[in-house]
């Protein structure tokens, strides 16, 4: 993490390049695409969907990553 | 088995869809109408019945799994021309009512794909340098009162610096935004990313998508290499290209 250098900084991530951040793929997977209602997913409301995944997110990434040990400055 | 469904792209990309394997390992397949194809791979039933499916997105992992297996198949396609993303986790009894569907969707697939005709979408991200101390502040000396003082007109001071490190950030961002949106061909605002999912440094200000003609993808992307060039007090990340996702999430087919 560059973030301590006030240079200028763009990471040109081609997308097969690296792997993709799993929130930007969320961003997209779940309130992107096209929607068709299915055989299956009839009865989840999109928007539960999302809320429901972030919340999984979320939680996990806080089960998992103490705030103590969370890589994060500050 | 069950039908998962990945895309609607032209009966052309049904080469392509030679790609990655599909969610769970097994084959992707198309399934035509016309000259639009359906891309799918089977599933198993009892694995997304829609209880199993609810709590498979309720466990990261798993979401994940299903994530990034679902992009694959995606951008493999995407790799070969124009394609339309399907919402995460669609799926059909069997392969017949995908066909169904496709029959009598025929109109609306083929009017979206050719909206989006030959372009991507690239992701712009701007985030406010975070400008809080990296250490804790400066404990008060027991000296006494003057010292006390200077350490809450220190604290002060670095919360204006703050927040002042906040504001032109957002203007900036408003700048860049109106930039990129006149050099693209439309723009979709995604929701600012929470740090706690990004792991990212400073504040999202900006989580922008921005749809662009093939052609014009290498003007576009130095377009914003300069703008992180020019901008200081910020931090641009651009992803891309992707399948047009952001721009065919309005669309109820």
């Amino acid at each position: 993490v560059t973030a301590a250098d006030p240079g200028p900084e763009v990471r040109p991530a081609a997308v097969a390049a690296r792997e993709i951040a799993l929130v930007d793929l969320l961003d997209r997977l779940l309130a992107g695409g096209v929607v068709v209602t299915g055989d299956i997913t009839l009865s989840i409301a999109d928007v539960d969907l999302v809320r429901i995944s972030l919340n999984a997110v979320i939680t996990s990434v806080e089960a998992a990553v103490p705030a103590a040990a969370g890589g994060r400055r500050r | 088995m069950s039908c998962y469904l990945y895309a609607v792209a032209p009966a052309a990309a049904r080469a392509a869809a030679d790609g990655p394997r599909g969610v769970g390992g097994a084959a992707v397949t198309t399934v035509r109408e016309r000259d639009l194809v359906a891309v799918v791979s089977e599933v198993p039933d009892e694995e997304f019945s829609e209880e199993a499916l609810r709590q498979r997105l309720e466990d990261l992992e798993r979401l994940e799994e299903v994530a990034r297996t679902h992009h694959g198949v995606v951008d493999a396609l995407a790799a070969h021309g124009p394609v339309l993303p399907l919402r995460l986790a669609t799926v059909y009894h069997d392969p017949a009512r995908v066909r169904e569907v496709l029959q009598e969707r025929y109109e609306e697939f083929a009017g979206v794909l050719a909206s989006i005709g030959d372009r991507v979408e690239w992701g712009v991200k701007i985030y406010a340098r975070d400008t809080a101390p990296t250490g804790p502040p400066p404990a008060p000396s027991p000296a006494g009162a003057r010292s006390g003082r200077a350490y809450l007109e220190q604290r002060l001071r670095l919360r204006r610096e703050r927040e002042d490190g906040r504001r032109s950030a957002l203007e900036l961002c408003r700048r860049a935004d109106a930039e990129l949106s006149a050099a693209a061909d439309r723009v979709a605002h995604h929701r600012p990313q929470d740090p706690r999912l990004s792991g990212e440094d400073g504040e999202n200000v900006l989580n922008a998508a921005y749809l662009v003609r093939r052609d014009r993808a290498e003007r576009f992307t130095a377009l914003v290499r300069g703008l992180a060039a020019r901008e200081r007090g910020v931090r641009v990340e651009l992803t891309g290209p992707w399948a047009p996702y952001s721009f065919t999430a309005g669309q109820t087919v």
